[in-house]
């Protein structure tokens, strides 16, 4: 049996899967995948079951080395600067890691978190069904925790399959869309407006509990405190001080601050890759075009294995990823994510 | 009853959550339309429903727009709340062992105090409660009780604690609970239990649910010890009174 070692790591990076619903009643929050749209992608390219546990990996860089024998994989979600070896790899593309070989990632750009799936998934006990880490439940598996340098993730041998590729829609642009409510008549219409008219920014105090935003301060009609209610991923509650947060799959179960709105279902990954510090805006829709969105997203994951393919010239890729890297370099540098700043005197990982 | 009940409100949470709001205050008989409501859902094993959550004053029901849209489930949910409310949804009932004060409940004297008498007053009052599960939520096995006796009911601390310990029995406005991890809280911390609401690897993982009823007893602070050790290899050590 092969395995995976982590040689480095940075922080905010687990082992995530669809997540384990169906707890939310007892106060076990679902946890699972930032972006399951990135994760189904990894799992299709190595075979995988859409939702299976995958490796995911924060903004900061991190390396992994192949043991006691090959090991195949896959990366999908926020590109980054990658090789084996020194010879350069593609996202949205399956590769093999040779008995010793290590692959290196750098610092995710245009988006915050990657996902590394591996051939044959994760090995580990499910808790509730699921292999995601909650390290405040103390769930998670292999490890219940945040992944560390060290860490082993045993894997199957590889398959020595064909090295495929994902034809990945371009994904939406323009702002996060929202349902408004449940709480929404706890503000004004002005205050509504200006929720939805301002430039907001995602804080590097964020976390997958909740993304706290800054932008403008939103002020409610009756005071910050409801009778705590359910919440969902994408609950965006109004604390006190008027700076929202959005919540995410780590969050409380309930939560005692009003909901303004609701991020949809279908854009939770892209709001979850934004890149800290970058604009963006909300748009609220209606419902009927929200489910229609989500009925869509739905269709997507579901035909995903239909949009991969065997890679047929090895020399062509390489060409076409040579220019994407130097594309990618002149867009790091206005657009490195620091979402999560490591402790202080602590240089991200992927520099140790 | 042959008044027509007033209906709940229907509030969009995205596009896959509706919050079926029955009040927006704590109100014990909101809190029992949300169970019976919690309960009909579940009885009538609605197509697309993936997950229920009660409130004290809400039902959150998760569902997948794929199988079903807002506007069909929303009448088939105001269809299944007209339904008459059972007065109990559960008749499960637990007595719960609790060190009250001293190290395990840092506040037992501030509140005595602020109410104008002894510690041991404040705990005959609130082992005399007969309690409710109104609701479970924040982390694993946070369980909020109703049927708080009026004096007890004080508002929040000013400055919340930002980690209080597994265990705490605490109060907070006209609610008392039991806390299972660690963690921070605004309430006031009454005691400790060793009773795990929520524990890994035993059967059951949750102990308490939605509509479970609780009573209170005091046990001394060596006792406590010794159940903690229980409780650590498994045992529930909370006290099944009715099933």
């Amino acid at each position: 049996m092969s395995k995976l070692v982590i040689a480095s790591i940075g922080p905010a990076s687990s082992v995530q899967d669809g997540g384990r619903p169906g707890a939310q009643r007892y106060g076990l929050t679902p946890s699972g995948a930032l972006d399951r749209l990135a994760l189904a992608a990894a799992n299709s390219l190595v075979g995988n079951q859409p939702f299976a546990a995958a490796v995911e990996i924060g903004p900061f860089g991190a390396s992994f080395t192949a043991r006691d024998g090959a090991v195949r994989v896959a990366l999908a979600g926020a590109p980054r600067n990658a090789d084996i070896a020194k010879r350069p790899v593609a996202f949205d593309t399956s590769m093999t890691l040779a008995e010793g070989e290590t692959l290196t990632l750098g610092f995710a750009r245009g988006g915050s978190f990657s996902y590394l799936a591996i051939e044959g998934g994760i090995q580990g006990e499910p808790m509730f069904g699921s292999l995601s880490v909650n390290a405040r439940a103390g769930l998670g598996s292999p490890y219940p925790r945040p992944l560390q340098a060290g860490d082993e993730l045993e894997a199957t041998d590889a398959s020595g399959a064909a090295e495929r590729r994902i034809d990945l829609p371009a994904p939406a642009d323009g702002p996060i869309r929202v349902v408004l409510g449940p709480q929404d008549d706890e503000f004004s219409d002005t205050a509504k407006q200006l929720f939805l008219d301002s430039e907001w920014k995602i804080s590097q105090t964020s976390d997958r509990m909740g993304y706290r935003l800054e932008g403008s301060a939103i002020k409610h009609l009756h005071g910050h405190n409801i009778v705590s209610d359910g919440t969902v991923n994408g609950s965006i509650q109004v604390p006190g001080n008027g700076a929202p947060i959005v919540l995410m799959p780590d969050r409380g179960t309930s939560g005692g601050y009003p909901k303004i709105a609701t991020v949809i279902s279908a854009d939770l990954g892209r709001f979850a890759q934004t890149p800290a510090g970058r604009d963006f805006r909300f748009k609220a829709i209606g419902m009927a075009e929200a489910q229609a969105e989500a009925r869509k997203f739905a269709e997507l994951l579901r035909t995903l294995p239909g949009l991969v393919h065997d890679i047929e010239s090895f020399a062509l890729n390489l060409e076409a990823l040579q220019n994407a890297n130097v594309a990618g370099s002149a867009v790091s540098a206005v657009d490195a994510a620091t979402w999560q700043v490591p402790p202080a005197g602590e240089p991200p990982a992927h520099e140790l | 009853m042959a008044a027509p009940l007033s209906p709940p409100r229907l509030l969009p949470s995205g596009d896959s959550a509706i919050t079926v709001e029955f009040s927006r205050h704590i109100d014990d008989a909101a809190n029992q339309r949300v169970l019976a409501l919690d309960h009909a859902v579940a009885q009538a094993a609605v197509p697309g429903v993936t997950e229920t959550v009660p409130t004290y004053r809400s039902l959150l029901v998760h569902y997948d727009p794929v199988e079903i849209g807002f506007d069909a489930l929303g009448e088939k949910l105001l269809a299944l709340a007209q339904l008459p409310v059972p007065t109990m949804t559960s008749t499960r009932r637990w007595r719960i062992p609790v060190a009250y004060g001293g190290e395990h409940g840092i506040d037992l004297e501030d509140v005595a105090n602020t109410l104008k008498t002894t510690p041991d007053d404040i705990v005959a009052r609130h082992i005399a409660g007969d309690y409710r599960v109104a609701m479970i939520g924040f982390t694993p096995g946070w369980s909020y009780l109703s049927g708080l006796e009026k004096f007890l009911h004080l508002p929040r601390q000013q400055n919340p604690r930002l980690l209080t310990p597994a265990g705490t029995i605490s109060i907070g406005g006209v609610q008392t609970g039991v806390q299972c991890l660690a963690g921070p809280s605004g309430w006031h911390l009454l005691g400790r239990t060793a009773v795990r609401t929520y524990q890994l690897h035993r059967d059951p993982t949750f102990l308490l649910g939605p509509g479970d009823h609780v009573t209170f007893s005091v046990v001394d602070h060596k006792t406590f010890a010794e159940q903690d050790r229980a409780a650590e290899r498994g045992e529930l050590v909370a006290e099944l009174i009715s099933a």
